[in-house]
């Protein structure tokens, strides 16, 4: 499947793109979905574990990511 | 009335915010407004570009004002943060607080601005005297406790 992840602020300026999409196996978990950004150029300077929202939630990094999910990575906020 | 939660890319109403969560019952009215600062951990600084997961931000911070009125007892809360470019001394976010007593209306006002800052999707650019522009990390760090 084909998920279509967000990217905002500095993860955006890093990967050079507002949204990526990522091909996925089924039953890929949100650590599955990091490791694949992690090998895109420019994902070097992202952390080895960002904070990752699945439907405008934050996930934990065992959830399932499924088809139609809405996901974004969520660099650290700043706000106020 | 009813909690108040929003982002917005226009100007920020005080007034506004300080007439809805006023009431008879309210001895208590408060208002905080965070402005864009001119200088920032030795930098001069001309403005604040804000940018935000706006439909995340929007559904955080109102469930940060339904918690808010939970737990400290009142349904008058409401709470406005500016989206885009602003400039030196502009508001950036107001909270408006009504209670029939102002131990409560300070600690609730103190709650939602830390809650904010702790999990609302919005980030900010900083705009120097030099022509340079950069993203505000003030954690270094992705926050994991934000993971449930």
């Amino acid at each position: 499947m084909t998920v279509t992840v967000l990217l905002f602020a500095s993860y955006a300026d890093a990967l050079g793109a507002a949204s990526l999409d990522v091909e996925l196996p089924r039953d890929s978990t949100v650590r599955d979905l990091v490791s694949a950004i992690r090998a895109r150029p420019g994902a070097d300077r992202l952390p080895a574990t960002p904070l990752v929202a699945v439907n405008l939630q934050y996930a934990a990094s065992d959830r399932i990511v499924l088809d139609g999910d809405e996901v974004a990575l969520i660099p650290p906020v700043a706000g106020g | 009335m009813t909690p108040l939660a929003t982002v917005a890319r226009t100007p920020i109403d005080p007034l506004a915010l300080l007439r809805r969560v006023a009431s008879p019952a309210n001895g208590a009215v408060l208002l905080f407004l965070g402005a864009v600062r001119q200088v920032n951990e030795g930098r001069a600084v001309t403005g604040i570009d804000y940018a935000a997961y706006e439909q995340m931000a929007a559904s955080e911070l109102e469930a940060i004002v339904a918690e808010g009125a939970s737990r400290f007892g009142t349904a008058d809360v409401a709470v406005e943060h500016r989206l885009g470019e602003l400039a030196v001394e502009e508001i950036s976010v107001a909270i408006a607080v009504g209670h029939p007593h102002r131990d409560a209306a300070y600690a609730l006002s103190r709650w939602i601005i830390e809650e904010l800052k702790r999990r609302v999707p919005i980030w900010k650019r900083e705009h120097y005297t030099d022509g340079t522009r950069e993203w505000v990390d003030p954690a270094g760090r992705p926050s994991a406790e934000l993971v449930p």
